[in-house]
């Protein structure tokens, strides 16, 4: 596809179609980093110095900002959310990055709203709690509002050694029994930018497809 | 502000209805709909965000959901970079937030835009948002951010995170006291900006912050304000400190050496200074030097603040008062209406005490008179009335007859208020001020204004002999037309109180009947009230006969009370032996305690088989009841401005409140419910440990029918143990007559939770005797130490005691309680009853009859009459005491009659009369014993 496609959407739809994301993340997954002592530094940082302090579980933030700057940023737990408007093959994608806390869990739902894509992000190393993943997601997708929603999966951290790969995740979540549902996995690296561009790609040639 | 909403409000329901139907909330929330629109409209949303401030503004309220479902459409528009709509949000939200739920969920949108590189004109908007978004644990999280934006060049991030760190501060003191440096900082900014700090925005991501070319910087040096604000409130508890802050502030004796640039840092540093001064009368002397220096500054606003704390200043010395009077008096001629207000206002709170100082501006003030402005005018004419003579009442009177019609009714109730106290002051001109009020008493005016003429007329009077017949006409005038009834029933009362004794009782016959025939209710039985003393308390038999049958026609009428009332009088006309008590009676019942005794009957559904029995109440005189009821109508507190009268506190609870109050607390504990009523606490706390130490213990008694209950109220004043079942041990003797029941521990007690109760009971061997002991106490406990870290106890306490003072069981506070009765009449009357006559001699110790009845009074607890508690003479003296006994036992009266001679001291022939024998033994035990 690339650049012939890219400009015949432009001109179609140009800047004033912007299908909306959100991303969603293990809820569980946020304990690990959560820590009301840090300052929100969004401060540049290498990532051989994040491994130092503890942040080999970056992930979820990070690929956000991975993909609006192309750099890895240090996070600390959103509380609350996110949202940044991110640029990929002329389309715009504004992007929620809603944190996955027990209390904002139920807040979700006010950004439903509009959403025409879920990113679902998955610790691929953490075993226990995949089953909880597969709970969470799967009461998100029965909301109404999120009928129509295409759903990307990034099976995230896999460059770690213990991994599950990305069809083992595809049985645990459950993906092959979604009824009405487009759906996508995506083995990912959040920290070395792997995989996060074929999902963009997949997500922007199925909302052009759609539309 | 309230006062502005009720004026939008109004402006509003005049206003169009498609103004009210476009402002409207249901409409508002429907609309909010544009939040969640794709792409969104900045200008749709943020016209609909200001009509969301507004209706907020105007005092509207939105109930939790509402709130919220407004908060969350709000933060959608975090996804816009539109500056305008950003603020227009920032806006919006701080307001809301205090009724929406979960807007935590703003943290991290807010803290992004707090960032150093995110632009500037969010940054103050956004911090400013923080303090009503996070939760205080999370203050620490965000300290060193605000370490940086205190102190930052640019003026309005500064501000904000200065206020922003002043709400915090409640909730995170630990915290925000560690940012006093960086506000010490910003307090001490020179003009213009702040460069002089090393911090800069750089290394944070995005790196180094931005110009800050899309704001201008404010000259005003308003950041000084707030720094000052925050650092006042760090050390607030500290007066050291703060004293220490004006001094360094404050820029030594002539004000020229401060940094404080901005005019309103200023003025709260001299409200501090006030403050400090107030508290500590050792540094008075600096601090007026310092406010004398600030008298010369260039603000005006500068030289009021400095002006007004030197006249409010305790103890001020009229010499300390002539240089801010000097500059008040500069004002009083300025063109500035707001400056002429701040002038008057603070010379009519001065006339108060030093009417003399201020009377070196009554020629400024005369010409104020007629300025337009009608506060001024009302100050000005106020402050006259204070501070001038005789002389000019009658021409201020005249002044004032010209304007009353133009101003409020507020103002109106000042004038009066003044008018009152002149009257007092100079009785001669009472006419020419009776004839004023009543003047104004005919004009139009609210409740208030007509409230404050009437008590004004009623002191003249109480104290003007004069012109008391010439003033009770007016009043029988004033309620032919009165459309209060609470002010009709007061002048009622009053008539058939001094009616009677009027030259000529039967003109007012006329007026009182007229209620009869034309009010509501609540007047009618007043005036009947009022007729029955004219005719009770006259002895021109025409009109004790007109005023039989006037009464004898209300007994026709459709309200119950006015016919009971006219009935009951009726009685009275007939048998003259009832006149004594329902109609010259001097004493009433106190009713407070007579309040408390009635929701005791009637929550226990035990005692509903008897009638109640009132003469368990204690009895007060008219005059005390007089004195409690008191309304400040003297001299005093006349048109000092309304600031002052707020910060009064409370009146401190009455006997009978604390009674009812423990009332409360005792039916509360199941183990008293078969105990019935309580039949008396005591009224004084007895402390039984110093006030210093560790653990603090006081005692309250009750007294029950069969039982004995003592209230242990334990404080445990150590911060880090906890003390488990603390219990009080008594010791008892075997002839005490009292045999200890139970105890109820205090399973645990902090000194969070201090202070707790326990209470240890006892049976009365014998209900009807008096029994009195006194218990040696030990307060025993099982100490436990807290663990910093979890706050738990820990497994394993040791036991501990603690010696208490001892407790009394006796006769006075117990057992009797005070009550008024007509000491000559009622001693008679119990001439045939149980007495007990016996002879004391006091001892060396009682080296006066004062300290001998002082001492009497003190253990026996009773009310001493007709001021027999101070004795005139030296050597002899009778002093008459009356009280209740607890439980049914009735009056008790003592009489003691005392001598007095050097070297053998006081001699007491205690005298005592009651219903029963072991009462007069209880009395004289008491004083023996």
């Amino acid at each position: 596809m690339g650049l012939s496609v890219s400009r015949l959407l432009s001109g179609l739809f140009g800047k004033k179609e912007m299908p909306r994301m959100l991303t969603r993340w293990l809820p569980l997954q946020e304990f690990l980093w959560y820590d009301f002592t840090c300052l929100p530094r969004l401060t540049r940082c290498r990532l051989d110095s994040l491994a130092k302090v503890g942040l080999d579980a970056a992930g979820k933030t990070t690929i956000l900002y991975k993909l609006k700057l192309g750099e890895i940023v240090t996070t600390i737990p959103t509380i609350g959310f996110n949202v940044e408007t991110v640029e990929y093959k002329n389309i715009s994608f504004t992007v929620w990055d809603v944190g996955g806390q027990d209390k904002i869990r139920p807040l979700w739902r006010h950004y439903f709203q509009n959403t025409q894509g879920i990113i679902f992000v998955v610790d691929s190393n953490d075993r226990e709690r995949v089953s909880e993943a597969r709970e969470e997601l799967q009461r998100m997708l029965n909301e109404d509002e999120l009928r129509d929603a295409l759903l990307l999966v990034f099976a995230n951290k896999q460059d770690l050694p213990n991994a599950m790969q990305a069809s083992e995740i595809t049985d645990k979540l459950g993906l092959h029994g979604l009824r009405q549902r487009t759906w996508y996995i995506q083995a990912a690296c959040a920290t070395s930018g792997d995989g996060l561009y074929e999902g963009l790609e997949w997500l922007s040639a199925n909302i052009k497809r759609r539309v | 502000m309230s006062l502005a909403m009720a004026f939008y409000k109004k402006e509003d329901e005049s206003a169009s209805g498609l103004s009210s139907y476009y402002n409207n909330k249901t409409t508002i929330i429907q609309e909010a709909r544009v939040f969640n629109e794709s792409p969104i409209s900045p200008r749709k949303c943020r016209a609909l965000l200001t009509r969301i401030v507004y209706l907020l503004y105007v005092g509207e309220n939105f109930n939790t959901q509402e709130a919220t479902t407004l908060f969350f459409g709000a933060t959608k528009l975090f996804q816009h970079k539109d500056a305008a709509l950003r603020q227009a949000v920032y806006l919006a939200i701080k307001e809301l937030a205090t009724t929406a739920e979960n807007v935590m969920m703003l943290t991290s949108s807010i803290q992004k835009d707090m960032q150093p590189n995110a632009e500037v004109i969010y940054r103050p908007n956004a911090i400013r948002a923080l303090c009503h978004i996070i939760d205080p644990s999370m203050a620490q999280g965000v300290e060193r951010f605000f370490k940086a934006a205190i102190v930052d060049r640019n003026p309005s991030i500064s501000s904000a995170s200065l206020i922003s760190a002043y709400h915090m501060f409640p909730q995170a003191k630990d915290v925000v006291k560690r940012w006093v440096n960086e506000a010490q900082e910003a307090v001490n900014i020179k003009t213009g900006g702040y460069f002089g700090s090393s911090v800069t925005g750089g290394g944070f991501f995005g790196g180094g912050s931005q110009s800050n070319a899309q704001t201008v910087p404010s000259s005003s040096n308003i950041t000084q304000y707030h720094a000052l604000g925050l650092l006042y409130l760090i050390r607030q508890q500290d007066r050291m400190a703060v004293t220490k802050m004006i001094q360094q502030l404050g820029g030594g004796k002539s004000g020229s050496g401060t940094t404080l640039k901005n005019a309103m840092a200023l003025c709260m540093l001299i409200r501090y200074a006030a403050k400090v001064m107030e508290e500590d009368p050792n540094v008075q002397r600096q601090m007026v030097e310092l406010l004398e220096g600030w008298l010369r500054h260039k603000s005006d606003m500068v030289n009021f603040e400095a002006a007004r704390v030197l006249c409010e200043m305790k103890n001020v010395t009229p010499a300390q008062l002539t240089k801010s009077i000097a500059v008040l008096q500069l004002f009083l001629s300025s063109p500035k209406p707001v400056l002429k207000f701040a002038a008057t206002r603070t010379l009519a709170a001065l006339a108060v005490t030093h009417p003399s100082n201020v009377a070196a501006c009554n020629v400024d003030l005369e010409s104020l008179i007629t300025d337009q402005n009608r506060s001024v005018a009302t100050y000005a004419i106020t402050t006259l009335l204070k501070t001038g003579n005789e002389a000019s009442v009658d021409r201020l009177i005249k002044q004032i007859t010209g304007f009353m019609s133009e101003i409020s009714d507020e103002f109106k109730v000042i004038i009066v208020d003044a008018i009152r106290s002149l009257c007092l002051k100079f009785p001669a001109k009472h006419a020419a001020m009776l004839t004023f009020l009543s003047g104004v008493l005919r004009d139009e005016g609210g409740y208030d204004f007509k409230r404050a003429v009437v008590e004004a007329i009623f002191d003249m009077i109480k104290f003007i002999s004069e012109c008391k017949e010439q003033a009770l006409s007016h009043l029988c005038e004033f309620i032919e037309d009165c459309e209060f009834t609470k002010l009709s029933v007061r002048i009622l009362h009053l008539l058939g109180i001094e009616g009677p004794k009027a030259s000529q009782p039967a003109k007012f016959i006329r007026f009182i009947y007229n209620r009869v025939v034309l009010e509501n209710a609540p007047v009618r039985a007043a005036a009947v009230s009022s007729l029955a003393k004219f005719g009770l308390n006259s002895n021109d038999e025409a009109l004790n006969q007109s005023v039989g049958v006037l009464l004898n026609r209300c007994l026709d009428d459709v309200d119950d009370e006015v016919r009971d009332r006219a009935a009951m009088y009726l009685k009275v006309f007939k048998k003259q032996t009832l006149v004594e008590p329902y109609v010259k009676e001097d004493s009433v019942l106190s009713l407070a305690a007579l309040e408390s005794k009635l929701v005791a009957y009637v929550k226990d559904p035990a005692a509903s088989a008897q009638a109640f029995d009132v003469s368990g109440i204690p009895k007060i005189s008219r005059a005390q009841a007089a004195a409690e009821a008191a309304r400040p109508s003297s001299l005093d507190t006349i048109g000092v401005p309304s600031t002052q009268t707020g910060s009064s506190a409370a009146p401190p609870p009455t006997a009978a409140e604390t009674q009812s109050a423990y009332a409360e607390q005792l039916a509360a504990v199941p183990s008293f419910e078969p105990y019935g009523a309580v039949l008396n606490s005591s009224t004084r706390l007895a402390e039984l440990s110093e006030s210093e130490t560790e653990y603090q213990v006081t005692c309250v008694k009750h007294i029950f029918k069969e039982h004995v209950v003592f209230q242990f109220n334990v404080s445990n004043t150590i911060p880090d143990t906890v003390l488990e079942q603390v219990t009080v041990a008594m010791a008892t003797s075997e002839d005490s007559g009292l045999t200890q029941d139970f105890i109820l521990p205090i399973p645990s007690l902090t000194a969070t939770s201090s202070p707790g109760i326990t209470y240890v009971s006892f049976t009365r061997d014998v209900p009807t005797d008096y029994a009195t002991a006194s218990f040696p106490c030990t307060l025993q406990f099982v100490s436990k130490e807290l663990d910093p870290t979890t706050g738990e106890p820990e497994e394993e306490g040791y036991e501990d005691e603690y010696q208490l003072e001892e407790v009394e069981l006796s006769a006075g506070g117990d057992y009797i309680v005070p009550s008024y009765a007509s000491f000559g009449s009622e001693w008679d009357r119990m001439k045939g009853g149980p007495s007990v006559t016996e002879t004391f001699g006091l001892g060396a110790a009682v080296d006066s009859l004062k300290a001998a009845c002082d001492s009497i009074i003190e253990v026996l607890n009773m009310e001493p009459l007709g001021g027999t508690e101070s004795p005139t003479s030296s050597s002899v003296h009778t002093l008459q005491l009356s009280g209740l006994v607890t439980g049914g036992g009735g009056k008790v009266l003592v009489r003691c009659r005392m001598t007095f001679s050097q070297g053998v001291g006081v001699t007491l022939e205690l005298g005592v009369r009651a219903e029963h024998q072991d009462v007069c033994q209880l009395v004289v035990n008491a004083v023996g014993g």
